[in-house]
């Protein structure tokens, strides 16, 4: 089959490799019909996250048909599913919690990340060693582990791209935006209005806010964020905290939702420190974002993290958090809890997630599609491949 | 881990060579002394290094070598005390302690998730004979009889005399507050055949029984909650840097490495 493959940093091929096997009694074969390119898959393309090896399969937003099952499973041949990023085993303590994401088995690479964390959490499709080493899904078939836990069906009603997000972003916005705890006449601040800031923006609306203020620097995204309702904020033009004192009446915004996590960008002489810092690896993470989020925030608001964070990060400031009293939500999403309320929402026509996809290409066009979403050309703002047609070359993406 | 290779091991000096050791330490400590030099210090360092091996009758260099010539009184007990490598490991595991009784006590199940075990024969209701994988990708095997067992709390074992490997060791399960599953907990020594440089020299290559224990426990709750050990072996990978599409660059780079290096040719200046 064909698959999108790493090979260093921004080195994506696609490869013709053997045909996933069932290995365990609980695993299945899916026949992707879609995938996604996620913004954190460009934190691997950038060569950011440790633990990844020449030849591994990227991609964890995937769908399609299951083709075959293990022994012991919940899935028919045939059935149309989306599957979740996280692999979850269902059995354990933290998924009995609720906790998916956190699963204590599904990691087989727990050890090293126990090394580093602490404790490990579960497995992740394409995701690096670190989390499991699991091939992922922008390739022709995928082998998903503890099938019958995870992947959802999808009604006929629905099509491929409208259920495609569940598999992550969508319950990552969602999740970001309900971690808010949102009460009447709250303001929401989102930093990135890449899909998971669009989704958060849609869903702070949803759960009930007041306003929703959004911030990027490109012009493209924030119209894209004014379209939800947001009012936009372009912070290379003007002074982002004045902006958020000022429109909120001084007060701050109630919550705060870091959209972008570890590779954010700047424009103060912070902002160089930390790109320095992290070309040279002495911090792996840049937390632009999140400073101006704990900054930014009001006393005894929330600052809620979907952003993806993997090492460490310097100068961070636990002197306004404590002094103004934070909460701070943040971590994986938990998937298997948002999937089927928002598949719902979706059946209803509360909101139609498709509308973050700007192109639709073939797996083969893979590594172009890396590119122009790294450096953010022809206003890429989501991209969804086809692994079964072939290529239609058009200048703009090659 | 913990490796006791340090003074506070147990006595594994026998009496007369105790004796031989203080007499010979005590005539090479005054020697030393005496003349002032560089050989009068090494004589004395030796001489002091014997006199407290005669007196506390333990040597350094025989735990390193895992041997002993302390006249053994019970031959029942394989493992002198705080001698060989010793492992504990706690972990929790979603499921009642009976349940993990029950599959730990039938021995034959153990190689299922241990990864050295290659099997367990029961030979009588207390008797069992374990095959294994060692250090260097050598075969073990013991003869080992259970030393206690409390059902559904706890299973000791040691290994008989004359086995290749010493070991002793026992599981307990303990149920974990609030319905948090039971907790296993894993005590285990063990001297391995050639003593513990050999283990010393396995760790250096990456066998590190510590880990190998985690891993085996963590495959055991993997196994009890889950019905399987999950893995990625087998699963499809791109080829090689080489062979992969763009690997002509590669393969372009390294021939034009390879010239560089050469003498006399064109690239080479």
């Amino acid at each position: 089959m064909k698959a999108a493959c790493w090979y260093g940093t921004e080195d994506v091929r696609v490869e013709t490799v053997s045909d996933p096997a069932i290995l365990n009694p609980r695993d299945a074969i899916v026949k992707v019909t879609r995938a996604a390119i996620c913004g954190s898959d460009l934190h691997l393309y950038g060569g950011y996250i440790p633990g990844m090896k020449h030849g591994d399969i990227l991609g964890h937003e995937f769908m399609g048909e299951v083709v075959e099952v293990g022994k012991s499973n919940g899935l028919r041949v045939g059935d149309r599913v989306v599957v979740p990023f996280a692999i979850s085993c269902g059995n354990c303590y933290y998924c009995q919690q609720g906790l998916w994401p956190a699963c204590d088995n599904s990691n087989p690479n727990a050890w090293i990340v126990e090394k580093m964390y602490g404790y490990s959490a579960g497995g992740l499709f394409g995701y690096s060693h670190l989390f499991g080493g699991y091939a992922g899904g922008q390739a022709q078939y995928v082998r998903v582990p503890f099938s019958d836990v995870g992947p959802l069906k999808v009604p006929d009603s629905l099509t491929d791209e409208q259920a495609l997000f569940l598999s992550d972003i969508l319950p990552t916005g969602y999740m970001a935006a309900e971690n808010c705890n949102i009460k009447n006449g709250d303001v929401i601040a989102v930093w990135g209005c890449g899909p998971v800031g669009q989704f958060a923006i849609k869903s702070a609306f949803m759960l009930g806010a007041e306003r929703v203020i959004a911030l990027d620097r490109f012009p493209s995204r924030l119209r894209l964020a004014q379209q939800q309702g947001a009012q936009p904020l372009n912070y290379e033009e003007v002074d982002a905290l004045d902006m958020l004192r000022e429109l909120t009446g001084g007060r701050g915004p109630d919550a705060c939702i870091d959209a972008v996590g570890m590779e954010a960008h700047g424009t103060d002489l912070v902002a160089m420190y930390d790109h320095a810092k992290q070309t040279l690896h002495l911090e792996t993470d840049r937390p632009m974002a999140l400073r101006q989020a704990i900054q930014a925030c009001r006393k005894g608001g929330t600052v809620s993290i979907p952003g993806v964070y993997t090492g460490f990060i310097d100068k961070f400031p636990i002197g306004a958090a404590f002094g103004k009293g934070l909460t701070f939500k943040m971590g994986q999403t938990l998937v298997h809890k948002y999937m089927r309320p928002l598949l719902e929402r979706i059946e209803r026509g509360e909101i139609d997630p498709s509308f973050v996809i700007s192109h639709r290409l073939t797996l083969e066009e893979a590594p172009q599609a890396y590119r122009m979403f790294q450096q953010k050309r022809d206003e890429c703002m989501k991209v969804v491949l086809d692994p079964w047609t072939a290529p239609v070359y058009n200048t703009a993406v090659a | 881990m913990e490796t006791f290779i340090r003074n506070s091991g147990a006595v594994n000096v026998g009496p007369i060579e105790r004796m031989v050791s203080v007499a010979a330490g005590g005539v090479l400590l005054a020697r030393g002394l005496r003349h002032r030099s560089t050989m009068g210090a090494v004589l004395a360092f030796a001489g002091a290094d014997l006199l407290y091996r005669g007196t506390t009758g333990r040597s350094y260099l025989y735990q390193l070598l895992g041997v002993s010539s302390v006249p053994r009184k019970n031959e029942r007990t394989p493992l002198i005390y705080r001698q060989g490598i010793r492992v504990d490991h706690a972990i929790t595991i979603n499921k009642p302690a009976a349940e993990l009784y029950q599959f730990w006590r039938q021995f034959e199940n153990l190689p299922t998730f241990m990864d050295h075990v290659l099997a367990v024969r029961i030979t009588d209701a207390t008797h069992s004979h374990w095959i294994a994988r060692g250090p260097g990708g050598s075969r073990i095997e013991w003869d080992a009889e259970i030393t206690a067992d409390v059902p559904n709390q706890m299973i000791g074992w040691r290994s008989l005399p004359g086995s290749e490997v010493a070991t002793a060791g026992s599981v307990y399960f303990r149920p974990a507050p609030g319905g948090r599953g039971t907790e296993v907990k894993v005590e285990m020594q063990y001297l391995p055949p050639g003593g513990i440089l050999t283990a010393l020299f396995a760790k250096l290559f990456g066998e590190e029984p510590e880990q190998q224990i985690r891993e085996d426990l963590r495959h055991f709750k993997q196994m009890m909650e889950t019905g399987e050990i999950p893995t990625t072996e087998g699963q499809p990978v791109g080829p090689s840097m080489v062979e992969s599409s763009r690997g002509w660059q590669v393969r372009e780079r390294e021939a034009r490495e390879a010239r560089t290096r050469m003498p006399g040719t064109e690239e080479a200046a």
